[in-house]
């Protein structure tokens, strides 16, 4: 197949599992450009690249910052305050103007769950979904599904058959749990979800998972243990009573962590609350691949950018090809 | 001033009225209803050959949101959007800006519908500012011209209020009309809790949101006495508990719209904020429980709640954009569409809907086709397809998940008072 033939990235569901793969495989080839002393390849030299940001976020953001300028793309950045959307413009005249101004990319990020696919209906530009209100985050579930694949060899295979893969924490309110349990259930893996049944709705089970309301049972069987950051806020609620009883339930602390079995993986979106979902000694464990999750992130993105405009595998070519890559200045 | 409408086939679902039947108007009555009927060298003639000549439509829900949001709509132009729809009576809802909950205001209801083509009848607030707090002055509103009372877009959240609302509108045997949504439920919630909300990542309103404020008022009807009108019924739970509280003796009604037996919540993934209202569009069974309970009776009424919102408010987030769709245009070709050709309704089943049953609750001298009574009807082409593009959207605003759609059942001509008020032609 013939890099990505889609003008937006804005859901795990409309990728193929062959797109999903290609993106693996060629972060892969990226992240061995810049773990090297080449930091940045001229792929995107004369693309703009607008990062737009409704919502706050420092590691997403950075992250397609870097990866777009790895890739040597102009880069403006756009934040807006979610107040001031509601009074001022409108999203689709915001987007208009930055079409105007001949944005090739839209990356953004918005607390409105669909934001992103009423856009991509509405304008030209390539829109990428960097996390919509409660609904997909597709590029965090790339970035973890490598992670796993890289981590556990696997690449090449291309699956996550017969893992189990626990995600523990406020799922009902998670666009990462949403994405990524399409892309490991896509995968082939078997998934679990676990939390209090206030955040953990019955109606998930749709997706072919199952349902675990005690980590304790559920934690030896786990070959992934992924964790969510629990919002403070959601005790308000009464979603929770409070957070100290959340951490008595769900925590991974170090003594859950001991009844993990050897091999397991500890993955974590970030930003961590340290001390609510995990604790201190467990993040530093090097079972945790939480840091190497943000090195990967920058490498998929790459990636993704690098597919969508129009780029080929780079899996089928030879040495020579891909230096004309590198050195295309 | 005669017309005669020919050749047509004559549905009145009063009295049951299936039959090749000529109408002879004089002047703002029915004269004569009968086989072959003359013309005279100056009456006018209406050739209905392959229409259903029906009584005018009535609509007992719309929001023609004036006064407040005259750009949006106004009376006269909602009423011109209404006889081009093939209804000659509509309800307009009091939640506009300023709320409806004063004889003067009622009153300017009915002098603005004056200049327009058909018939208006307010409805009034049940609680003064549509506050929740205190009731309103029932008797001078109805003096005024209000024909039912309604907090309509908000609940009445405080049941010791709708017990008295109910208790006290008895001495004027007028429903009380409830928007059953129990907002703490609801939740900030977009569009029905289950399947589809949970991949959309979108906030759900569960159909219990709804279910327990219904069975709440029929509980607080049978204890006041009262009339209760539910309005857009939306899922299967609650026609379960209405099907039972009229078994029981309770006297209640209901009304569901079009688009609950036409559409699910699949269309929100599609149509975004284009289908997003409330209550909102729930699943494939409470779709098939409506269709069921417009069947069997337990529905009485099929109402639009035409709820026109400008583009630039509904192109924005789902979250942001505001609830409600329009629903005039698209009533008559959902009806024979969807009731009529999918699920095998009788003309009299289907329109009764429209025309006798919200009469009847209304306390309306409207809505049947005999000799006598005033000449509103309605002339359909049931074959005729239509296809609602925006050219063939008459009202300002265009939000309706059903843009695009080919339907059955062309609206031909609307009388209203006599006067031919709408012509397709």
């Amino acid at each position: 197949m013939n890099s990505l033939k889609r003008k937006d990235l804005l859901d795990i569901q409309s990728l193929s599992i062959e797109e999903i793969l290609l993106i693996c495989r060629s972060a892969k080839y990226f992240k061995d450009i810049f773990t090297r002393s080449v930091k940045s390849v001229p792929i995107l030299r004369g693309k703009t690249v607008c990062t737009l940001f409704y919502e706050p976020s420092t590691r997403t953001r950075l992250s397609f910052e870097l990866a777009a300028k790895r890739l040597s793309a102009d880069l403006i950045n756009f934040s807006v305050s979610t107040s001031s959307v509601v009074k001022g413009e409108s999203l689709i005249d915001t987007v208009h103007t930055l079409e105007a101004m001949k944005v090739d990319y839209i990356v953004m990020r918005h607390a409105a769950s669909m934001a992103p696919h009423f856009l991509s209906r509405n304008i030209n530009a390539s829109v990428i979904n960097a996390g919509d209100g409660f609904h997909a985050h597709p590029t965090q579930a790339l970035l973890d599904a490598y992670s796993i694949m890289e981590h556990l060899g696997r690449l090449e295979a291309g699956t996550l058959e017969g893992l189990s893969i626990g995600i523990i924490g406020d799922i009902k309110h998670s666009r990462v749990a949403r994405s990524d349990i399409e892309i490991f259930k896509r995968l082939g893996a078997a998934v679990t979800l676990c939390g209090p049944p206030t955040l953990v709705p019955d109606t998930f089970a749709l997706y072919d998972v199952d349902i675990s309301y005690n980590l304790d049972d559920l934690l030896p069987d786990l070959d992934v243990v992924n964790l969510l950051r629990i919002q403070k806020e959601r005790q308000k609620g009464s979603l929770l009573p409070s957070l100290r009883e959340y951490h008595r339930q769900f925590a991974l602390t170090v003594e859950r962590f001991r009844a993990c079995h050897d091999d397991v993986i500890v993955m974590h979106p970030g930003p961590v609350n340290r001390g609510i979902e995990i604790d201190d000694a467990v993040m530093n464990s090097p079972k945790a691949i939480i840091n190497e999750q943000v090195t990967n992130g920058v490498a998929v993105r790459m990636a993704l950018f690098y597919l969508l405009a129009g780029g080929a595998p780079l899996e089928e070519m030879n040495e020579e090809q891909r230096g004309t890559i590198e050195n295309s200045n | 001033m005669k017309i005669v409408i020919k050749n047509g086939r004559l549905i009145d679902p009063a009295s049951k009225t299936d039959e090749m039947l000529d109408v002879l108007v004089e002047d703002d009555r029915i004269a004569d209803i009968a086989p072959g009927i003359k013309a005279k060298n100056d009456d006018g003639v209406i050739d209905a050959a392959g229409c259903l000549v029906l009584p005018g439509l009535i609509d007992m829900h719309v929001h023609f949101r004036e006064p407040g949001r005259e750009d949006i709509e106004t009376i006269y132009g909602g009423s011109k959007v209404a006889a081009k729809s093939g209804f000659t009576s509509v309800c307009t809802m009091p939640n506009t800006d300023p709320v409806i909950d004063n004889q003067a205001l009622v009153r300017f209801i009915k002098l603005e519908a004056e200049k327009g083509p058909i018939n208006v009848f307010p409805v009034a607030t049940i609680t003064k500012g549509m506050k929740g707090g205190e009731i309103s002055e029932m008797g001078e509103l109805i003096n005024a011209g209000a024909v039912a009372f309604t907090d309509d877009g908000l609940p009445v959240m405080s049941s010791i209020l709708m017990r008295r609302a109910l208790e006290y509108s008895r001495m004027f045997n007028v429903p009380i009309i409830t928007h059953s949504e129990d907002l703490e439920l609801t939740d900030d919630g977009i569009m029905n809790e289950g399947r589809n909300s949970t991949i959309l990542g979108l906030k759900g309103i569960p159909s219990e949101s709804e279910e327990v404020m219904i069975a709440r008022d029929v509980i607080l009807t049978r204890l006041s006495g009262g009339r209760l009108h539910v309005a857009h019924v939306s899922s299967g739970g609650s026609v379960e508990i209405l099907r039972r509280a009229k078994s029981d003796g309770i006297r209640v009604s209901c009304e569901t719209a079009p688009h609950y037996f036409s559409l699910t919540d699949d269309a929100v993934a599609e149509y975004l904020s284009m289908a997003k209202m409330k209550p909102p569009l729930r699943t494939e069974d409470d779709r098939r429980a409506i269709i069921e309970g417009l069947r069997s009776g337990v529905i009485d009424v099929i109402a639009t709640d035409h709820a026109p919102h400008s583009m630039n408010e509904k192109m924005q987030e789902l979250e942001y954009a505001p609830f409600g769709i329009i629903g005039l245009e698209t009533a008559v070709p959902l009806i024979i569409t969807e009731l009529v050709r999918e699920n095998g309704f009788s003309f009299i089943e289907a329109f009764e809907k429209v025309t006798v049953n919200p009469a009847r609750i209304l306390k309306i001298d409207r809505g049947a086709l005999q000799a006598g009574k005033i000449a509103d009807i309605t002339i359909i082409d049931p074959g005729k397809k239509v296809v609602i593009t925006e050219d063939f959207i008459l009202s300002k605003c265009k939000n309706t998940p059903f843009l695009g759609r080919e339907l059955y059942g062309a609206v031909q001509y609307t009388l209203c008072n006599g006067n031919v008020v709408y012509s397709r032609n």
